[in-house]
């Protein structure tokens, strides 16, 4: 009896999930008014709805390029010239893998709800701007409001069953930009190749390495056994405690991989802490697309 | 029963249980404690990292022993262990049980009554019948009874206040036959008490039963070079101990506590301790009774009498000091007799009567100023004695020839006369015996005190009745009058021995010890008692508490110094016996009564009060399971790591002790400061007087929130949370109204405490005395409340009452009312009453009562009860029965809310009644 089990289960799905939508949503955009959008011109003329400048016309150029009502006002003739706005694709990756789902005090996000919550806003703020935002492998790159009820739909319905995730070249178009939120604490081949397939296409962008604060601190003592969050990997110790400086070492030494990593395909990399507000990262990845451009 | 040592056990076959600890030793050091399973992303990052240290997967030594001790301890809880158990053999015929019943046994009576109740008991159930006589008592006969006439007898009988004597007058009143006795004894040795044991030995078994409590004795205080010394006996003398001794008496205010305390060491294997206690006088005089706080026994109690009390006098000689022999000095005999036993003020009259002296002595002094005389006079009104002795001058001089000198007691002849001189014919005159009335009557007359030369007085009316001393010859040699409430005595000779050799004798001194100049250094003689009855003014029971004589009868001199000398018994118990002038405390430990252990015969088994009880200790050994398998939980919990470091235990163990710790009580009460008066200021507050009776009080409190609530709700007067009053320490201005239940015991207020609920009835304050005993006062008689009551109100200026009039304007300040319910309805209601001539006027419906608020407002409805809610205004109390009930209670609210109206209005509703006049007058 798969279907009664299967619709069952869509159902609720589809429930909570319109559920968590708008409030999604609204907080995304939320987060989005606190950023001063800038202009998204490119401060030279060209093919844009903004009003740019006159320039006294050359040889060539076509009639119906002059602006008249401009050159009646004189006695040289003027041409409109608007301001250069090309929309550009950026595309999202949030790691769906199910390490991402790991919170680690009750009463704190998880992982995945934060990077969602920060692409979700970042995609508001850059579909203010006029550019076209996809999901890496789920929604293809296109701009406008639609896209980003899209956008939340199918970022609340991404979730994998694989113990970590591995960033996704997929759709991304080719000199576009791109973002990958992710904890990228799984296998760091396995990232390599994701971000080399990124550089092959000339994608530029910024990495979000998102981490529980319970990460970071190893708050852990006596006879215990990890376990990944799929159950895939496990660790026993007897002494939790004694492993907290080396897993640090560890830790410390995947950031530094991670920075090389980016550094050499020239992204940016970054870490955010759950523990810490949404806001300051927003920031962070707003400058890094920023800048890049 | 098995038992081991002084251990038995119910259940000794449950040991065999322990054979299994080792194997449960095993079991559990092969099970390690538990991992905890987390699920954390960043174990990809600690894959391949080793432990550093490889420790077994075994449970910690320590953590066994705790498991293994804690299973032990219950297994041992549970085969019943018993400490000391009784294996007690049955005895056979009647049973004698023996009390002393003396002031040593007061102290733990109840487990001495409990014992023998349980003895009487264990005999009834063997169908012995048994016998209980209390040494203390007068031998009586003797009846063997069955258990169950005794068991309801026994709880009443209470410790006498002195100590049994002559206990060998009870061998002839021990029934016929052979008897086992159980003498619950005191552990003091009696008068008589080896024969009596030696008696009951002939009869049967005796077992001794005494308390290793040792008994403590306070003796009299008395004076050594200018301080208080108290002393105290022990029995037995064991290890050092030190014990304290307080002094109480009577504050400023009247109101008795402790005035000093000292602390008494006994050195180890010493019977007696003494200290000394420096008082100043003021304090010292003032002392009513010596006691060793937290001991209830009569024997710790030592009641003072006049013998500590010194009073302060002044001695004043005849002007300018003479050049002469110190021995011929007018006040040189005075002065010896009184520097040992009284406080001597210096200096010239005007100065002395500054310091009110309890005495002045005028040796020969004659004239003295006007203004003097006047202060005299006032001192004298208010309770002075003053003592004159002729000489000389007096005689020389015309004071109080013709008219009588308000500062003396008699009219004098001219010249006094010479008796027994070289140029007289008669011999020197010796004393006639005391007449009876006089405060000297009982004084042995010694055969040398002659009198050569007296000041004579003239033959008045009044002489006879003044002379309180006369020779034989009949003249008057001490003659006295009283001036208000104090007297002047006149002396007819002089204050040395110029003139008489009484200053010589040892009658001069007890002369002046009658007359309350001096005060008694130690024990009285019989001579200083005997010719008086000693009329006691309290009497000590066996815990030492202080009652009212009541109905005592006083006892002869004779007998109280005989009682002074061997102790209080049942004609003369212990307490403070009043003669003419002095007051005599008749204590049961006297300066010289010696404690000594009881002594037994040969044969008399001696068991402790304590040691034969037996004591489960299951109870103990599954507490200390319970305590170990919890510290086995805290334990677990670390070394699985759950607990993170020392640290958060040791918080949970601080939770945990903090938790087990009692809530403190209340802390001290808040003194009356600013915070009082804002919070009773602040709105209209109703208070209620705190009667020290907790449910009392609770009541108040909880009826004036009731009747605050109803006010809220159907009048403008939005009344605050009511507050408790003190009357002796708050301020009673900032209250309108006091609700004042008068509970039997009701402590009567200081003289304080009395101005300042004058002053709050004067300034408009209204007091409703609720004696709360209307369903029994109504049956005729006095209850014990509206005593109180009658004593409470006796120092209030409350003007005449009466029952309240039907046109009073109580009736009519809010609710119409007919009567006044409270919790009961029969009770009446007594208001000020109102001037006699009012009259009803034409066309009024009631008269014009008084022009103000009735002070006192006295009834015994228990209106607080009918009022009282709880916090969320349910009511707490039923009053009545069912509608007729709930009908009553809103009377009472009435009565209330008409009773606050009244307060707060006066008689605004009776001037109601002209305003149609007034409109009228002014033409409308």
């Amino acid at each position: 009896m798969i279907p009664t089990g299967q619709s069952g289960d869509l159902r609720s799905r589809a429930e909570t999930l319109g559920q968590t939508l708008p409030p999604l949503l609204a907080e995304a955009e939320m987060l989005a008014h606190t950023v001063m959008l800038g202009e998204h011109g490119r401060r030279r003329a060209g093919l844009g709805d903004e009003f740019w400048q006159y320039r006294p016309a050359h040889q060539g150029d076509p009639a119906r390029m002059i602006d008249w009502r401009r050159s009646a006002r004189s006695d040289a003739h003027f041409v409109r010239e608007r301001e250069w706005q090309a929309a550009q694709s950026v595309t999202l990756w949030v790691d769906p893998s199910k390490s991402m789902s790991f919170t680690g005090a009750k009463g704190r996000v998880a992982k995945a709800d934060r990077a969602r919550l920060l692409a979700l806003a970042l995609a508001v703020l850059l579909l203010r701007g006029g550019e076209r935002v996809g999901l890496a492998g789920l929604a293809a790159p296109r701009s406008g409001r639609t896209q980003l009820v899209r956008l939340a739909a199918r970022l609340s319905g991404a979730e994998e069953t694989a113990d970590y995730g591995a960033p996704e070249a997929e759709g991304m178009v080719s000199h576009g930009r791109a973002v990958f939120l992710s904890d990228f604490m799984g296998d760091i081949a396995a990232v390599e190749a994701g971000f080399a397939r990124a550089s092959d296409r000339g994608v530029k962008g910024a990495a979000l390495m998102v981490l529980d604060p319970a990460e970071e601190e190893f708050p852990f003592d006596g006879r215990t056994i990890f376990e990944s969050m799929g159950g895939g990997l496990r660790h026993e110790t007897r002494k939790a405690g004694e492993l907290r400086d080396r897993y640090l070492a560890r830790l410390a030494e995947r950031k530094d991989r991670m920075a090389e990593l980016s550094r050499a395909v020239g992204w940016h990399f970054s870490t955010h802490h759950t523990g810490q507000p949404a806001q300051a990262a927003l920031l962070w990845l707003y400058r890094a697309l920023e800048g890049g451009r | 029963m098995f038992t081991l040592g002084p251990i038995g056990f119910l259940n000794p076959w449950l040991l065999a249980v322990l054979v299994a600890l080792p194997i449960l030793w095993l079991l559990l050091r092969a099970v390690p404690p538990a991992p905890i399973r987390r699920r954390f992303p960043g174990v990809a990052l600690l894959l391949g990292l080793k432990d550093e240290d490889a420790e077994t997967d075994k449970t910690p030594w320590w953590l066994l022993l705790l498991r293994v001790l804690a299973v032990a301890a219950a297994i041992i809880g549970f085969a019943g262990p018993v400490l000391n158990p009784e294996e007690r053999q049955a005895g056979s015929g009647p049973l004698l049980v023996v009390l002393d019943g003396g002031w040593a046994e007061a102290r733990d009576w109840a487990r001495r009554v409990a014992r023998a109740g349980q003895l009487v008991e264990e005999a009834g159930r063997e169908g012995r019948t048994v016998a209980v006589i209390r040494l203390t008592d007068r031998p009586g006969e003797t009846v063997f009874q069955s258990a169950e006439a005794w068991a309801g007898r026994l709880a009443g009988m209470e410790p006498a206040a002195w100590a049994p004597s002559g206990m060998e007058s009870w061998i002839a009143a021990l029934p016929e036959g052979g008897f086992d006795t159980v003498w619950l004894a005191d552990g003091l040795a009696h008068a008589g008490r080896e024969t009596l044991a030696q008696a009951l030995r002939d009869r049967g078994n005796v077992t001794v039963i005494e308390s290793p409590r040792p008994v403590f004795a306070l003796h009299p205080a008395g004076f050594a070079e200018g301080k208080v010394m108290v002393s105290a006996s022990r029995v037995p003398a064991a290890d050092a101990v030190a014990v304290e001794v307080a002094a109480r008496g009577p504050d400023p205010a009247g109101i008795e506590r402790e005035l000093a305390r000292v602390e008494l060491t006994f050195a180890a294997g010493e019977a007696k301790a003494e200290a000394a206690m420096e008082l100043p006088p003021e304090l010292r005089n003032r002392v009513t009774r010596f006691e060793i706080p937290g001991m209830r026994s009569a024997g710790a109690v030592s009641l003072t009498d006049d013998s500590l009390k010194r009073r302060k006098v002044a001695i004043i000689g005849a002007g300018a000091d003479q050049e002469g022999l110190q021995l011929l000095s007018p006040t040189h005999y005075l002065r010896q007799a009184l520097v040992p036993v009284a406080d001597l003020v210096e200096g010239s009259l005007s100065e002395v009567l500054v310091a009110k002296p309890d005495v002045i002595v005028l040796a020969d002094v004659a004239r003295v100023t006007q203004s003097e005389q006047d202060a005299m006079l006032d001192w004298l009104e208010e309770g002075g004695l003053l003592l004159r002795f002729a000489g000389p001058r007096l005689a020389a001089s015309d004071v109080s020839r013709f008219e009588e000198d308000p500062l003396l007691p008699v009219r004098l002849r001219e010249g006094g006369r010479t008796v027994g001189g070289a140029m007289s014919w008669g011999e020197p005159k010796a004393l006639a015996p005391f007449p009876e009335g006089s405060p000297f009557y009982g004084l042995a007359l010694p055969d040398d005190v002659q009198v050569k030369e007296q000041v004579l007085a003239q033959p008045d009316p009044d002489l006879a009745e003044r002379t309180i001393a006369a020779l034989e010859d009949g003249t008057p040699l001490v003659t006295r009058k009283a001036v208000g409430q104090g007297q002047v005595v006149l002396v007819h000779v002089t204050a040395n021995a110029e003139w008489s050799t009484l200053p010589l004798s040892g009658l001069f001194v007890q002369m002046l010890e009658r007359l309350a100049v001096s005060t008694r250094p130690a024990m009285p003689e019989a001579g200083d008692l005997e010719g008086q009855t000693w009329v006691p003014e309290e009497v000590l029971d066996a815990w030492g508490a202080a009652r009212d004589a009541g109905e005592v009868a006083g006892v002869e001199g004779a007998v109280l110094a005989q009682a002074l000398k061997e102790g209080p018994g049942p004609d003369q118990p212990p307490g403070l016996y009043a003669g003419q002038e002095r007051r005599v405390a008749l204590n049961v430990i006297g300066a010289e009564t010696e404690l000594k252990p009881a002594v037994w015969p040969a044969g008399v088994a001696v068991e402790t009060l304590e040691e034969a009880a037996e004591q489960s200790l299951k109870g103990p050994l599954l507490a200390g399971a319970l305590a170990l398998l919890l510290v086995d939980i805290l334990a677990a919990l670390w070394v699985a790591g759950r607990l993170s470091g020392l640290r958060r235990g040791a918080a949970v163990l601080a939770v945990a002790v903090l938790s087990l710790q009692p809530q403190e009580g209340r802390a001290q009460e808040p003194l009356p400061g600013d915070d009082f008066a804002i919070e009773a200021t602040s709105a209209v507050v109703l208070g209620h007087v705190l009667t020290g009776d907790a449910q009392v009080d609770e009541l108040a409190e909880a009826g004036l929130r009731g009747l605050g609530d109803r006010l809220w709700e159907r009048t403008s007067i939005e009344p605050a949370m009511p507050m408790g009053v003190d009357i002796e320490k708050d301020e009673l201005a900032f209250f309108p109204f006091l609700y004042w239940p008068v509970t039997a015991d009701s402590p009567t207020p200081s003289a304080a405490a009395y101005d300042k609920l004058n002053q709050f009835l004067r300034s408009g304050g209204l007091i409703l005395f609720d004696t709360r005993d209307a369903d029994v006062a109504s049956f005729g008689g006095a209850t014990p409340e509206s005593e109180a009551l009658q004593r409470i109100a006796a120092g209030l200026d409350i003007p005449p009452l009466e029952q309240i009039p039907p046109d009073h304007v109580l009736t009519r300040t809010f609710y119409l009312l007919q009567d006044f319910p409270g919790r009961f309805q029969e009770g009446s209601l007594w208001v000020e009453a109102a001037p006699p001539d009012v009259a009803l006027e034409e066309g009024m419906p009631f008269r014009n009562l008084n022009d103000g608020v009735t002070p006192v407002v006295i009834g015994g409805n228990d209106w607080a009860s009918a009022w009282a809610t709880d916090d969320s205004g349910v009511p707490m109390l039923p009053v009545g029965r069912g509608f007729a009930g709930e009908r009553q209670r809103e009377i009472a609210y009435r009565f209330g809310i008409n009773l606050i109206m009244h307060v707060l209005t006066g008689n605004y509703k009776s001037d109601q009644v002209h305003v149609p006049a007034l409109l009228e007058r002014l033409g409308q």
